[in-house]
């Protein structure tokens, strides 16, 4: 620290240390466009991370209110939620069916990828299409979006989480019409690693989702205690 | 395969026609240009708008069309423009796009095409932003900090159609900045050249660096107080808005908290400080290092302290509330997370001060306007101490002496750092230099005007006149004095106003008929002065990617004539430098 405090007050040792060329290390590179995008993609998933942290702070407080009415009450749509469970089942199928498509990817096995790949998309589908159903049931049961404010953070996750994955789709669907251009595996095999790692996310995401859509209130005012909200 | 190798063999999304070369360009240049060409349009409008403002406060009644829903649209504006789409796009999409790739020594950000859409996406922000002028009822008058309940509640100007074009504004600029910022990142860690480690950067790349991760990560807050405020406003659920009665009606609204939108807002908002702040203190460094011809004084504590300031930024948000009635505990908590992020800050002062020492100081136009930015910068800084004091904050808390701490710090400093920033890599921009006489006096007028506008603002935040009011008179407390001191600083801010016409003059004229600056006018030891052409042509470095040997600051090297040596001088070269420099004795530089 001494040194670093005294360089350069005294024009001495101009560059110091910075003159030598050190040893062995070439910056960052050995960074193909794969490991590039890889990068991109991991930041952009802190970024959606971030976003989602601070849904759920926000929906912790707001669920100390006196108005929160749970969706968990025996009579609330949330009381048994077969088809969260069955959507999320979607959702561990799609990304499994993904993750088989990378490594089948990695070894080079066209019909297992493209098989694989595309099944990831539709049970993708099966999620969403299954989300808006349960959306439905919520509105058949009167519990509309502005009707109390669990509802309003039950929409809001849902859909945020929802556009997300619609957003992957985009993608997914990019990637399957390079597959029908026979555009070879070896140069889509990246964008198919990419998909599959966007898709463990959401799958990871949603489980924190669920899981906290599907506590009691107890649970909330406990986590709310834990970060100091009440 | 290396990036940079691959980088060498590939061709590069080379534009064909006007429409790709300039318009849907891809490049990291070209895009920086729209970037800053846009921003400063639209800060334009925010001058102007100030300039209505400060009619109203100098000269109450002065302008027919001013009435208080006015003024207070002109106000918010004025605010959310200065700070969103003028400082952040400016330093971020203008100064990040241009300088990253140049001075990391890449063909072009890594994502071009994301890139691209980054800017295209600004573009459409800044158009939805501005549209709500031209909407029903005019853009939303909440303040910038567009506080519920009272953002979407009637009475407040722009309630049906300007809030919410606000809001949907603010999210698509955001999808933008993660466009770009993810883009800015991934280039400084994935994209460097040969020998361009970390600790060889310059601190314009690390400032921006740095800033463009917290934009990463505090925008979200923002985005997710966008979202919920348009669902209570558009679907009438009740995130923030209270029970309440408006107008003598019953809201349908219960039970939302206000407070948790300021938490949100100001997690983004502190932050926003430094994304603001932290770009400038980069490039002021490299200012001050390239015209004091010295270089930067503890480069490896300049770095620390940026990270330093970044993680702490995001600790501190409460200390825009200290009045919001939480915990005072809390207040205790934020005040010393404030004062603590005081000591990186000092640090990075006393550094530029002790580069400045003994050094052979040109005071090229860059450099006044980085001379004054460190002055600005103190000044506005010490008045933080003030006000990050719960019991100091609580009475000057909404006067007129918050208005010209936040001016200080984070309005003008930055914005002389622009300045300075333009002046002096314009030549890199353009091959030509900026008329030195105008920008001398663009200066002087702008640096002394800016003191006689907001130090008397100190002033009248102690006499206790309060920010926000739209007219003056008839206060018992405030005295005819400080309606003397306010038409004062109205005639100043005018003429700053109007004194800047003569840098977008410079601008415009220097462009075409300026002198040729040649490729490295400063004589600066940093990479983006080394590009084969200037303005560096499409992929930047020709044939080979450079090689980089050493920091950029290897300015007045003992024992060589010339004095800077460039980032690509290998030792072999500096050797030889050495050898060519006889008349001098060899120094002893080894490490």
């Amino acid at each position: 620290m001494n040194r670093l405090l005294l360089r350069n007050a005294d024009d001495a040792d101009p560059g110091g240390s910075w003159n030598r060329d050190p040893e062995g290390i070439r910056s960052a590179e050995g960074a193909g466009r794969n490991q590039i995008a890889k990068t991109g993609l991991r930041l952009f998933l802190a970024v959606v991370s971030s976003l989602f942290l601070l849904f759920l702070i926000a929906f912790i407080a707001r669920s100390q209110m006196a108005d929160w009415l749970p969706l968990t009450e025996p009579l609330a749509p949330l009381a048994n939620p077969w088809q969260l469970w069955m959507n999320s089942a979607f959702l561990v199928m799609s990304s499994v069916a993904l993750q088989w498509s990378r490594m089948s990817a990695r070894q080079a096995r066209l019909d297992a990828t493209v098989i694989g790949f595309v099944l990831g998309g539709v049970f993708a589908i099966a999620f969403l299409v299954g989300q808006l159903w349960v959306w439905q049931q919520f509105v058949a049961w009167g519990y509309f979006v502005a009707s109390n404010p669990a509802n309003s953070f039950f929409y809001l996750l849902t859909g945020m989480h929802g556009l997300h994955l619609l957003g992957g789709l985009v993608a997914w669907a990019m990637v399957v019409a390079q597959f029908l251009r026979r555009v070879p595996l070896r140069r889509l095999r990246a964008s198919v690693e990419l998909c599959a790692i966007y898709w463990h996310y959401l799958l990871g995401l949603w489980f924190v989702l669920f899981a906290l859509l599907v506590s009691t209130p107890q649970t909330y005012e406990a986590i709310a205690r834990l970060c100091g909200l009440r | 395969m290396a990036y940079a190798e691959q980088a060498e063999t590939e061709a590069l999304h080379e534009p064909r026609s006007f429409l790709t070369k300039y318009i849907w360009s891809q490049d990291h240049k070209v895009i920086a240009i729209q970037y800053s060409l846009t921003a400063l349009f639209v800060g334009l409008v925010a001058v102007v708008l100030s300039g209505l403002m400060r009619m109203q406060i100098g000269f109450p009644g002065s302008l027919a069309f001013m009435d208080a829903s006015t003024y207070y649209q002109a106000m918010t504006m004025h605010g959310m423009i200065m700070v969103i789409y003028l400082l952040t796009a400016l330093f971020l999409g203008g100064f990040g796009n241009y300088l990253i790739p140049l001075m990391v020594g890449a063909r072009d950000m890594v994502f071009p095409y994301v890139n691209m859409l980054s800017y295209w996406f600004y573009l459409l922000a800044v158009v939805v932003l501005l549209a709500s002028f031209f909407v029903p009822g005019g853009p939303t008058g909440s303040g910038w900090t567009l506080y519920p309940p009272q953002s979407i509640s009637q009475g407040t100007p722009g309630v049906e159609w300007g809030i919410v074009l606000m809001l949907v504004s603010l999210a698509i600029f955001i999808v933008a900045a993660t466009m770009g910022g993810l883009n800015y990142v991934t280039t400084v860690l994935q994209a460097r050249t040969h020998g361009m480690t970390l600790f060889r950067m310059p601190l314009s790349v690390w400032g921006i660096f740095m800033a463009s991760i917290m934009a990463l990560l505090a925008f979200p807050a923002l985005f997710v107080s966008a979202v919920m405020m348009l669902f209570d406003k558009l679907l009438g659920t009740s995130f923030f808005m209270p029970a309440m009665i408006s107008l003598g009606q019953q809201l349908d609204h219960q039970g939302g908290s206000p407070i948790l939108f300021q938490h949100l807002f100001w997690f983004f908002g502190h932050p926003e400080v430094y994304i603001v702040a932290l770009p400038a203190f980069g490039l002021v460094s490299d200012l001050i290092s390239t015209h004091a011809r010295k270089n930067i004084f503890g480069y490896r504590m300049m770095v620390w302290a940026i990270i330093a300031i970044g993680v702490l930024s995001f600790v501190v948000w409460a200390h825009h509330m200290y009045v919001s009635g939480m915990n005072p505990y809390f207040g205790f908590f934020f005040a010393v997370t404030t004062l603590i992020i005081a000591v990186p800050t000092a640090l990075k002062v006393y550094n530029w001060i002790l580069t400045l020492w003994r050094g052979d100081i040109h005071l090229t136009v860059p450099m006044l306007f980085a001379l004054a930015f460190i002055v600005t910068f103190l000044v506005g800084g010490l008045t933080g101490l003030f006000l990050g004091n719960v019991i100091v904050d609580i009475p000057l808390s909404d006067t007129y002496f918050v208005v010209a701490h936040f001016h200080m710090v984070m309005g003008v400093a930055p914005v002389l750092v622009v300045f300075g920033g333009i002046y002096h890599w314009f030549p890199k921009v353009t091959g030509r230099l900026l008329n030195d006489t105008l920008g001398k006096l663009h200066f002087w007028i702008t640096f002394l005007g800016t003191y006689a506008i907001f130090f008397p603002m100190h002033y009248l935040g102690f006499q206790g006149m309060p920010r926000r009011y739209y007219a003056y008179e008839n206060y018992a407390f405030i005295p005819q004095s400080a309606q003397e001191l306010n038409a004062f600083i109205t005639v100043v801010a005018l003429i700053v106003g109007v004194s800047q016409l003569l840098f977008l003059f410079n601008l415009a004229w220097s462009a075409f008929k300026g002198k040729p600056a040649g490729g490295n006018p400063w004589g600066a030891a940093s990479l983006e002065w080394q590009t084969p052409n200037t303005p560096p042509i499409h992929g930047n470095w020709g044939e080979k990617l450079p090689v980089v040997h050493r920091w950029a600051y290897d300015y007045s090297v003992p024992g060589i004539d010339q004095d800077f040596v460039a980032q690509t001088v290998s030792a072999e070269e500096l050797e030889q430098m050495r050898q060519r420099s006889a008349s001098t004795p060899i120094a002893d530089v080894k490490s």
